[in-house]
């Protein structure tokens, strides 16, 4: 498959990623060549194949509706980047 | 190749018997181990050393007890820094640690250090780390094969006596061919995932490395079972492999040879080795039959639709908020996520969530992800269709030996392509082993074993028969001699 520029750009922007615009072009074909790899599967007839999730199908257990989980708050905030009176920080949203 | 090349015949059953009459002590295994990581410290193959590992508490009479052992970087381990070779994590200390680290941990096994790889376990050189590459123990100009590439270097350096390690694609099996190691990978669903860093969670399962199939026995048997905390962990009894090790004969066996993965690109070294290795099985007693896998062709174009799609929703977390890399100076909340993101994640890793995300996104979802997954039941099939036939299947694990470090970093196609023989594995969700069957000059051959779901200790028995028979896995790196 042919990726223009543009098309990075907002796959890109999609997934929170910002290439530099120098580096585009070689990204786009370096994309499309992986696209071309895998586009083989056009060629697979699957018409009444499932599709598979997971392999053997599992039926994942449902756990008890109950609290498992102690309060953990500071040793997972510990990590934060950035912390304040136990929230994590991030930039201003609302003006 | 003589005796002074070769690794004397030494189990962890026999160190432990070492241990148990006083032969040894953890503290002279772990100063073996210190001087072993200092002499192959140029192997790059450790992240993090722990200055100081800890002894372990008294003995419970666990095989595993006193001994030393690495972990592949993206297993958390509490108050030791775990970074999945990422940039993004280089600074995270996680506040739990994986649930086989506790089952370890609780065996007495002594963790000395945490083993480099590729970033987030994409790759199959562990050139994508962003610690830098790790070098072959028996050719450092070569690739010590990823994305487990710090666990089979420091098992084939004798650093460690195991290590574990992570398969999504062949991450175990394609290392441990490169470095002549045995590996396991698991069943997918067979040992908790809690706290290992994801990558693409329908495919990845954790494992072990080591230098026989007793060892990687006795490791997985520690790790192995059901946890809560995973829900694809299996509540499935786990079997006493050294116990079907010990009663396994060859007599009988069927083994299956999947014709597709003695195709076109296999070296005829590789193929020859791996002859030679059906032969010293058949004149054991072992039957061989061909089977096909007709759509096995699919399989790496399968998986890599299917891997970067689930890693690229696993690597949404990655947001420079709750942990891992943050971005200076940024204006705003999406600039916080986009430069955070762009600076902690390296190309490899980049390069396969754009593909995720492109695969994912409106209009292209049905044409490539779901039809990845329909192509994967085909795939699946075809496995049991061929155990029908025979009661495992054997192979080539990689097409070649170990590359040169740089030859194939900048064509991620011919990288890809190294993982021919081992993702389809994935893919079906079976258990399957790389274990070493020969040399190609100084670089090691590795031998794939492909067992029907749950049927690790059918793997690790015929393993086992094998390396009685042979000295492949006492090989030692000319370094060692």
């Amino acid at each position: 498959m042919k990726l223009t520029d543009a098309d990075v750009r907002r796959v890109a922007q999609l997934a929170r990623l910002a290439p530099p615009d120098a580096a585009l072009p070689a990204l786009a074909a370096e994309l499309g060549r992986i696209l071309d790899l895998v586009e083989v599967l056009d060629t697979a007839a699957t018409d009444d194949v499932i599709p598979l999730r997971q392999p053997g199908d599992p039926i994942l257990p449902l756990r008890a509706d109950a609290v498992t989980e102690s309060d953990q708050r500071e040793a997972l905030q510990a990590v934060a980047p950035q912390t304040a009176g136990g929230y994590y920080l991030v930039p201003k949203v609302i003006e | 190749m003589s005796d002074r090349d070769l690794a004397p015949l030494h189990s962890l059953r026999d160190l432990a018997a070492e241990l148990a009459d006083g032969a040894t002590t953890p503290a002279a295994l772990l100063e073996q181990s210190r001087a072993a990581l200092d002499a192959c410290a140029g192997l790059n193959a450790l992240i993090t050393r722990l200055p100081a590992p800890a002894a372990p508490g008294a003995s419970g009479g666990h095989p595993l007890w006193g001994v030393p052992y690495a972990h592949k970087d993206l297993f958390c381990t509490a108050g030791v820094r775990t970074t999945a070779g990422s940039k993004m994590l280089a600074d995270f200390v996680p506040p739990y640690s994986a649930h086989i680290h506790e089952r370890l941990d609780a065996a007495g096994a002594v963790l000395v250090g945490k083993a480099n790889m590729d970033e987030f376990a994409m790759g199959s050189s562990s050139e994508h780390s962003a610690f830098g590459p790790v070098a072959n123990p028996h050719d450092p100009s070569r690739v010590a094969g990823g994305s487990s590439g710090g666990s089979a270097a420091l098992v084939a350096a004798r650093a460690v006596r195991f290590a574990t390690a992570s398969d999504t694609g062949g991450s175990i099996r394609q290392p441990a061919a490169f470095c002549g190691v045995t590996g396991i990978k698991p069943t997918w669903g067979r040992v908790s995932r809690y706290g290992m860093i994801a990558y693409a969670s329908s495919l990845d399962q954790a494992g072990v490395i080591a230098t026989s199939a007793v060892d990687c026995a006795i490791a997985l048997q520690c790790i192995a079972g059901h946890d809560r905390r995973d829900s694809t962990s299996q509540a499935l009894a786990v079997p006493d492999w050294l116990d079907q090790l010990d009663r396994f004969d060859l007599q009988g066996l069927r083994i299956g040879l999947p014709t597709p993965m003695y195709g076109e690109g296999i070296d005829v070294e590789v193929l020859e080795a791996v002859a030679e290795a059906r032969r010293v099985l058949e004149q054991a007693g072992a039957k061989v039959v061909d089977v096909d896998l007709p759509n096995a062709g699919w399989a790496i174009a399968a998986y890599y639709v299917i891997a970067p799609c689930e890693a690229s929703s696993n690597l949404a977390r990655y947001d420079g908020v709750r942990f891992g890399h943050r971005a200076e100076g940024v204006r705003n909340l999406e600039e916080l996520y986009t430069r955070s993101r762009t600076e902690g994640f390296g190309a490899e890793v980049q390069r396969r969530i754009l593909i995720g995300s492109f695969a994912l996104s409106a209009g292209y979802y049905d044409a490539y992800y779901l039809k990845a997954q329909r192509v994967r039941r085909l795939i699946a099939e075809d496995f049991a269709r061929a155990f029908e036939h025979c009661d495992l299947l054997l192979s080539p694990t990689t097409p070649t030996p170990a590359f040169r470090i740089g030859e194939k970093l900048d064509d991620p196609l011919a990288m890809y392509a190294a993982d021919v023989n081992t993702v389809a594995v994935n893919l079906a969700g079976l258990p399957a082993m790389s274990l070493p069957c020969g040399y190609v000059g100084r670089l090691p051959v590795g031998l794939q074993l492909i067992g029907k779901s749950w049927d690790e200790g059918l793997l690790l028995a015929a393993a086992h028969a094998y390396q009685r028979r042979t000295a492949w896995h006492r090989v030692l790196p000319e370094s060692l001699r």
